[in-house]
C-alpha cells in the first residue's frame, strides 16, 4: 500500500489539518481493534519508538508504540501551531515537521509567496525530503490550505512548484478553502486570482471548497438536530460535523463543524487507498479517470449521508436518496449546481455495507437527469470499500468534473476587476521584490482561458453528438 | 517470467496457459496484455488463451474504452484465442436467471466461473470411450480458431438457476439444445427472452449473408461451434440441430465447423447441462460500441496526455483503431 503526506499550509490548512488527523486517528481506532500498526494506519502515520533517542527509528510491524503522523507544518505566524503543539495531538507531531515564522504574510499572496517562499525554500525542500525518505512509496501529497489569504495562498501555491520540481511522479492533490462574500479579508481577490494561476499550471487535482457553502451545510443540520421531528432522532457521532469520539474534548470552536466536514471529505477520498473492499480505487486513478485535460482538473465534490438517524433499519429507498442527495446542490462543497451543467466525468466513491447491483442501478437511475459530455457518455469511475465512516453504515463521495466551476471562477475575476481597476491595494503587492503588474495580468488570463475551455465545452451542450466519421477500411 | 518458469517446470506436458484478466482497468489490461506477449516470446510452442472481462456498458471506468481497444489490439497480435465474458450479460444472469437481489461481485465471479468449469472440466476424448481428453485446450483452438482473424469467442450456458429453482425442473436433452441452438442464432446472452422469430435463411437468399452494422443484426452466423454436454443419457442427445449448414460461413463445412464433447458426469448440481463455445459474431456489436466511444473520445483529445505521459502515443492509438475497425469488417462479412 502506498503512503500519502499532508502539507498544511497557513492558518485555514493547519486548522483544517489539525481535524483531519484527530478524525483519521478516530477512524483508524474504530477498524483497528488490536492496535497492530498495519498496511492502512501506515499510509498517513508512522509507528515511531520515542523512547530511541534520536529521529526515532520506524517501526515496520507490532504493535502501535507511538504514531507519528506524515506531515509537514507550514504556518508564517506561531499561534496556530502552537496551539496544536500544546493541544492533546501534541505527540502526533514532532518539531521537526515544523516550519514557522513569527510575522506572519499580512494577507498578501507576495509576501507568502515571494518573500516567505525564497526564504524557506530550502528548509521546505529538506523537511519534504524527510517525510518521503520515511515512506516506503509515496504516492501522493495532499496540500491544504486557503485561498484567500497570505501564507496559505502564497506560500502554498509556491509549495506546488517545488512540489514538482522535487517529486515529478507523486500526485499533488490540493484542497483549497475559498472565502465566503462576507469574507473580511479585502485582498482576498488578488489573492485568489493569483493562486489560481499557479494551481492551474502545477496541481494534478484541485477540490475547491467554499466557506459558504460549509456555513450552509452546518445551518441544515442544525435545522434537523434541533426541529425535534418524532422519529427523526439523530446518531451524535453520526454528523459528517462531529468529533464525538475524537481526542479534542476541548470546546468547540467556530470553524470545527466545518473543518470537520473538509477532513472526512479527505478520508473517504483514501479510503479505497487504504481500506479494502471489493472494487479499490486508487488515488492515482482519481486523477487519470477525472482529468480529460490537463487545464480542467477542478472537481466539485459532495458528502452524504450527512447525518444518520438513529433508525436502526435501513430500507433501499434511504440508499437511493443517498445516491439522488449526492448529486443535488445542497450536497455541493461549492456554490455550484452541477445537474443543470455539463458532465466531464463524474466519480462515486461508496464506503460501507452497499453492493454492486445498488449502485449500478443508481446510476442506471440518475443518469437520464445528468447531462455529460458529448464523448464521455459513460462517464463513471466507481469504487466500493469494505469499511464505512465512524457513525454510519455507509456513505458516498461524490467527485465530479463539472462546467458549474464556472460561474463561481468568473464572480471571483469580476470581484478582481472591481479591484484591480482601481489599483486599490496594489501597491503593497508590487512593493515587494519580485513582483510586477505582468504577475497580475499574467494570472487574469489564466483564469480568462480557464473560463473559456469551459465556456468552450459548454457551447457542446445543447449540440447533437457529432457523428465522427470512422475509420473505413477496404474489404 | 522467473514464477512462471517455475510453474512451466511443475508441468508433465504443458498445453499452454490461460491468461486471466480485465479489459477496463490498468493492471488487468495493460499489464496483462504485456505478459501474453513475453509468453508468445518465451513460449512460442504453447498455446495462449486470454479470459477477458468486457466491462459494463454504463461505465465503471471512464477510460474503460480506451484501456480496452488497446488491450484487445495487442491481444489480438499476440494470443490465440480470446474467450470473452461480458460483465452485463453475468449481471443480468444473476438477476434473472439466478433471481439474487443485491448482486455483489462474487456473485458474478460466481457465474463466470461456472462458464468455465462447464468448458474445462474433462471430457472422455471419443464417443465411448474412456479415455479423459488430453488436451481440451488444443482441442478447442484446433476446432474453433481456424483463421487468426477469427479469434473471439464467447461462451453460453443452459440451464442455469438458482438451486431451490433446480429441485423443481426437469430437463430433456431435445429441450436444452433446442433453446441453445436458438441462444447461438438469435445471439441471447442468456436463456430468457430469446427471440424466435430469428431464422436461418436458406442459401437462395445470398445477400442476407452479408450484412452491414447499419442494418440490425438478426441472425448470428458462425464460423465454428463447440457444445459440451455434461450428465445423464448424453448418448442420446441429438445434435442435428448444430450440423445445418445454414448457421456456418460457407468457407467450412459443417463437419470441420462442428464439434462436441461429452461426459457422463453431470456437472454442479444440473442433471443435465451444455455449454456452448462459439466463434460467432457474438461480439461484433459489443466491440462495434467500444470502438465507436473510444474513437468518439479519441476524435475530441480528452486523456490523452495521460496516456503519451507513460510512452502510449497517438499512433499507438490509431494502430489498435485500424487493427479492431477490420476484425469487425471481417466478422460483418461472414
Amino acid at each position: 500500500m502506498t503512503q500519502s503526506v499532508v502539507v498544511q499550509v497557513g492558518q485555514c490548512g493547519n486548522q483544517i489539518g489539525c481535524c483531519f488527523w484527530d478524525l483519521a486517528l478516530r477512524e483508524h481506532a474504530a477498524v483497528n481493534q488490536k492496535g497492530i500498526y498495519d498496511e492502512a494506519i501506515s499510509s498517513f502515520f508512522r509507528n515511531v519508538d520515542t523512547r530511541v533517542v534520536g529521529d526515532g527509528s520506524s517501526i515496520s510491524k507490532g504493535k502501535i508504540c507511538s504514531l507519528k503522523a506524515r506531515a509537514v507544518l507550514i504556518d508564517m505566524e506561531e499561534g496556530v501551531v502552537n496551539e496544536i503543539l500544546q493541544g492533546p495531538l501534541r505527540d502526533v507531531f514532532d518539531s521537526k515537521q515544523l516550519i514557522t515564522d513569527i510575522s506572519g504574510s499580512g494577507n498578501n499572496w507576495a509576501v507568502g509567496h515571494k518573500v516567505f517562499g525564497s526564504r524557506y525554500q530550502e528548509q521546505i525542500v529538506e523537511k519534504l525530503r524527510k517525510a518521503a525518505e520515511h515512506c516506503d512509496c509515496l504516492q501522493c501529497f495532499f496540500i491544504i490550505h486557503s485561498m484567500g489569504g497570505g501564507t496559505g495562498s502564497g506560500l502554498g501555491t509556491f509549495l506546488l512548484k517545488v512540489l514538482e520540481d522535487e517529486f515529478p511522479e507523486v500526485y499533488r492533490f490540493v484542497t483549497s478553502i475559498y472565502p465566503s462574500s462576507e469574507d473580511d479579508v479585502i485582498t482576498s481577490p488578488y489573492n485568489i486570482i493569483l493562486a489560481m494561476k499557479e494551481l492551474s499550471e502545477h496541481a494534478d487535482c484541485v477540490l475547491p471548497i467554499d466557506n459558504q457553502s460549509l456555513f450552509d451545510i452546518i445551518s441544515k443540520i442544525n435545522l434537523m438536530v434541533n426541529s425535534g421531528k418524532l422519529g427523526s432522532v439523530v446518531k451524535p457521532n453520526s454528523l459528517v460535523t462531529s468529533s464525538a469520539g475524537a481526542l479534542k474534548k476541548r470546546q468547540e470552536k467556530p470553524f470545527d463543524a466545518m473543518n470537520n466536514i473538509v477532513a472526512n471529505l479527505l478520508l473517504n477520498l483514501t479510503s479505497s487507498a487504504r481500506f479494502e473492499g471489493s472494487l479499490n480505487m486508487d488515488l492515482n486513478e482519481i486523477s487519470m479517470n477525472l482529468v480529460p485535460f490537463p487545464q480542467l482538473h477542478y472537481l466539485v465534490s459532495s458528502l452524504t449521508p450527512l447525518y444518520t438517524l438513529a433508525d436502526v433499519h435501513i430500507p433501499p429507498r434511504r440508499l437511493d436518496q443517498m445516491f439522488s442527495d449526492a448529486f443535488s446542490k445542497d450536497h455541493q462543497l461549492i456554490r455550484a449546481d452541477p445537474k443543470h451543467s455539463l458532465y466531464l466525468a463524474c466519480a462515486l466513491m461508496v464506503r460501507g455495507n452497499v453492493q454492486l447491483s445498488d449502485l449500478r442501478r443508481n446510476i442506471e437511475r440518475l443518469k437520464p437527469s445528468l447531462q455529460f459530455v458529448s464523448w464521455n457518455q459513460e462517464g463513471w469511475k466507481t469504487s466500493l470499500c469494505a469499511v464505512p465512516p465512524v457513525g454510519h453504515s455507509h456513505s458516498l463521495l461524490a467527485l465530479a468534473n463539472n462546467t458549474c466551476v464556472k460561474p463561481t471562477f468568473i464572480e471571483l475575476r469580476e470581484r478582481f476587476m472591481r479591484l484591480y481597476k482601481k489599483k486599490a491595494h496594489l501597491h503593497h503587492y508590487l512593493r515587494v521584490e519580485g513582483m510586477e503588474e505582468s504577475c497580475f495580468t499574467q494570472a487574469l488570463s489564466s483564469l480568462s482561458t480557464l473560463i473559456e475551455e469551459y465556456d468552450q465545452l459548454d457551447a457542446t451542450k445543447s449540440m447533437p453528438m457529432p457523428d465522427v466519421p470512422r475509420l473505413s477500411i477496404a474489404v | 517470467m522467473n514464477l512462471v518458469q517455475k510453474e512451466v517446470e511443475k508441468c508433465d506436458s504443458l498445453s499452454g496457459f490461460f491468461i486471466i484478466m480485465s479489459m477496463a482497468g490498468g493492471t488487468g489490461s495493460g499489464l496483462g496484455a504485456f505478459v501474453t506477449q513475453s509468453l508468445q516470446d518465451q513460449y512460442s510452442n504453447s498455446l495462449r488463451m486470454n479470459q477477458i472481462i468486457w466491462p459494463y456498458g454504463t461505465g465503471e471506468v471512464i477510460v474503460q474504452n480506451y484501456n480496452s481497444i488497446l488491450t484487445l489490439s495487442h491481444l489480438y497480435r499476440s494470443s490465440d484465442a480470446l474467450l470473452v465474458h461480458e460483465n452485463d450479460a453475468a449481471h443480468k444472469i444473476c438477476a434473472k436467471l439466478m433471481n439474487i437481489k443485491q448482486i455483489s461481485f462474487s456473485d458474478i465471479n460466481q457465474v463466470l466461473a461456472h462458464q468455465l468449469g462447464s468448458v474445462f472440466q474433462p471430457t472422455y476424448s471419443t464417443e465411448g470411450s474412456f479415455h479423459y481428453r488430453r488436451n481440451p485446450l488444443g482441442d478447442l483452438m484446433e476446432s474453433l480458431v481456424p483463421h487468426p482473424e477469427f479469434k473471439m469467442l464467447g461462451v453460453r450456458n443452459i440451464p442455469q438457476m438458482s438451486e431451490s429453482s433446480l429441485a423443481y425442473s426437469t430437463f430433456t436433452w431435445t429441450g436444452l439444445l433446442k433453446h441453445l441452438r436458438q441462444m447461438l442464432i438469435s445471439n441471447a446472452k442468456m436463456e430468457e427472452g430469446i427471440d424466435w422469430q430469428v431464422q436461418p435463411h436458406f442459401s437462395g437468399h445470398p445477400t442476407l449473408g452479408k450484412m452491414s452494422l447499419n442494418k440490425e443484426l438478426h441472425f448470428n452466423t458462425s464460423i465454428a461451434n463447440l457444445v459440451i454436454l455434461r450428465g445423464k443419457d448424453v448418448h442420446s442427445a441429438d445434435l442435428g440441430g448444430f450440423k445445418d449448414p445454414a448457421l456456418y460461413t460457407s468457407w467450412l463445412d459443417p463437419v470441420n465447423a462442428f464439434s462436441v464433447w461429452k461426459t457422463q458426469r453431470a456437472f454442479c448440481k444440473y442433471e443435465k447441462s451444455a455449454a456452448l463455445v462459439s466463434n460467432s459474431q457474438f461480439l461484433v456489436k459489443p466491440l462495434d460500441m467500444i470502438v465507436g466511444k473510444a474513437w468518439s473520445m479519441f476524435a475530441s483529445k480528452a486523456y490523452i496526455h495521460q496516456y503519451t505521459k507513460f510512452g502510449v502515443e497517438e499512433e499507438d492509438f490509431l494502430d489498435s483503431f485500424t487493427l479492431l475497425e477490420q476484425v469487425i469488417a471481417s466478422y460483418c462479412n461472414l
